[in-house]
């Protein structure tokens, strides 16, 4: 394999890993991995350590952004356009569209001097996690939706 | 302080009946209250250890004004699973005075040092720090626990769940968790969560009515100053001047709103005083927030990065057609 396939191969993967990633960095924010044993696991040691899983949330939100930024550009453009809007796609995009929103305001609120009255800590926190879940529901729904519908090309973003 | 920056928790009946859909239309109608308060705002406390003599007179104090804050248990507690997850129970002991419990929100340290070459009793009141930007309320996943404009931290007993992430995160570990009490009882009792986790909340209520915070009140010694912050920075530090003093607290953790005056370097309070669970140290501490928020600006630069190297191939794209077509 040549290094060009090789780099595109990777940038193929690239948005679906790191969606992946940042659904698991984030549910490791509540203290779930180490009562559930997952963080005993050989290698998994991670999961339990809450600033180690905060700050690879935050890296990998960076990657995801710099993509979502590629991507609305080359949608713009349209060299990307047509090609795998099905609705399940389009509803994904929606959920990732929150998930950003809904993220970029908790950033907002881990910053010195940033103060939430209680309703939107509450609101934002589970809205955050909430449209997680949506998200891997919706991802699971598509892939049963191409099998069973083979032409459609459902895209992960 | 405005009213609307400090409107009531979520009661945890509410919470319970609308769920997420009441969140979010409180969200929507509380958005305007997000604020950014600098720490100029904040409020901080000069704790002079030299001037105290530990009589206890402010832990009573502390006990007497939060007897209807302390946990009410339900027992027997819910059978957890997995066994890993273990309950904690403090409600037998609550008259536990020397070192931090959901029943105790203050205690006094108390150690012997030299100072001037003769050995002297340092007594010290120890609790919450309030940070200037505090990992327990900002890491709280469940936003149990808020910042007050004014500085002071806060965790909802009507919404926490007690995982015990805020102390797990907390630079001196000082929340402490009573099992069998708050929001997890009503959700999957052996499944999430473990209690409530409780700690001192600088009597918000009080200060919010132009009052002082108990323990303040009941000093005969006047141990502590409270004020804004950088008026307490400046007389910590003109104090420590003045009596060759140390002061900790004023950067510890990107700064704190509890500033400690001590006639002896904090490192030697540090080697000399009993620590453990419930009994804090005086470790220099690194701003633990820092990490992630310094990524704030990659996080801003990268999606025009990701759009300009749209663009880049978009245009190579282009220039590789024209020459074809050429
Ligand atoms: S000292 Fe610990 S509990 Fe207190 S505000 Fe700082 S992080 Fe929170
Ligand atoms: S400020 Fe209030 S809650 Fe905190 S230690 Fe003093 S009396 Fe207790
Ligand atoms: S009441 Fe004042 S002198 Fe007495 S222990 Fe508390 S801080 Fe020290």
């Amino acid at each position: 394999m040549g290094v060009k396939k090789i780099v595109s191969t990777v940038l193929t993967f690239l948005p679906g890993i790191t969606i992946a990633m940042l659904a698991v960095t984030g549910f490791a924010q509540m203290p779930i991995f180490k009562r559930y044993y997952i963080a005993d696991i050989p290698g998994f040691g991670w999961l339990a350590k809450f600033y180690v899983t905060h700050y690879m949330h935050y890296l990998l939100a960076v990657v995801l952004l710099a993509f979502l930024g590629h991507r609305s550009v080359s949608w713009f453009l349209g060299r990307k356009r047509g090609a795998g809007t099905v609705w399940t796609t389009k509803i994904k995009r929606l959920i990732l569209a929150g998930l950003v929103a809904t993220g970029m305001m908790l950033v907002v609120r881990n910053l010195p001097g940033y103060h939430f009255s209680p309703g939107v800590l509450v609101a934002l926190d589970l809205t955050h996690l909430g449209l997680t879940v949506l998200l891997m529901v919706t991802g699971v729904v598509s892939v049963v939706v191409s099998r069973i519908i083979p032409d459609q090309n459902n895209k992960s973003v | 302080m405005s009213e609307k920056t400090m409107d009531p928790s979520i009661s945890r009946r509410s919470f319970l009946k609308q769920g997420a859909a009441s969140a979010v239309t409180i969200a929507a109608t509380a958005l305007p209250t997000v604020a950014s308060a600098g720490e100029s705002q904040q409020l901080a406390t000069l704790i002079d250890i030299e001037k105290c003599v530990g009589c206890g007179a402010c832990v009573e104090a502390c006990r007497e004004k939060n007897q209807e804050n302390y946990p009410r248990v339900k027992k027997p507690f819910p059978k957890m699973i997995p066994k890993r997850a273990k309950p904690e129970d403090w409600s037998d002991k609550q008259e536990i005075i020397h070192r931090l419990t959901p029943y105790n929100w203050l205690f006094v340290q108390t150690t012997r040092v030299m100072v001037d070459g003769r050995e002297r009793e340092l007594n010290i009141p120890r609790r919450c720090m309030h940070c200037i930007n505090p990992p327990c309320v900002k890491l709280c996943p469940w936003g149990a626990a808020r910042q007050f404009p004014n500085g002071i931290s806060r965790i909802d007993p009507d919404i926490c769940l007690g995982g015990s992430k805020c102390k797990a995160v907390c630079p001196w570990k000082i929340p402490q968790r009573q099992s069998g009490v708050g929001l997890y009882l009503d959700i999957m009792p052996s499944m999430a969560g473990n209690g409530v986790m409780y700690k001192c909340d600088r009597c918000y209520d009080r200060i919010e009515k132009g009052g002082e915070p108990a323990c303040i009140e009941a000093c005969p010694e006047g141990v502590q100053t409270l004020g804004p912050r950088d008026e307490i920075i400046k007389l910590a530090r003109e104090r420590a001047r003045q009596i060759n003093g140390f002061v900790y607290g004023d950067t510890e953790n990107g700064g704190t709103n509890t500033i400690y005056l001590s006639p002896v370097p904090f490192e030697t309070l540090n080697k000399s005083m009993e620590q453990g669970p419930g009994r804090p140290d005086f470790e220099p501490k690194k701003d633990a927030m820092a990490h992630g928020n310094n990524l704030v600006t990659a996080m801003a630069i990268a999606p025009f990065a990701g759009a300009m190297a749209a663009l880049g191939k978009f245009y190579m794209f282009t220039k590789k057609s024209d020459t074809k077509e050429g």
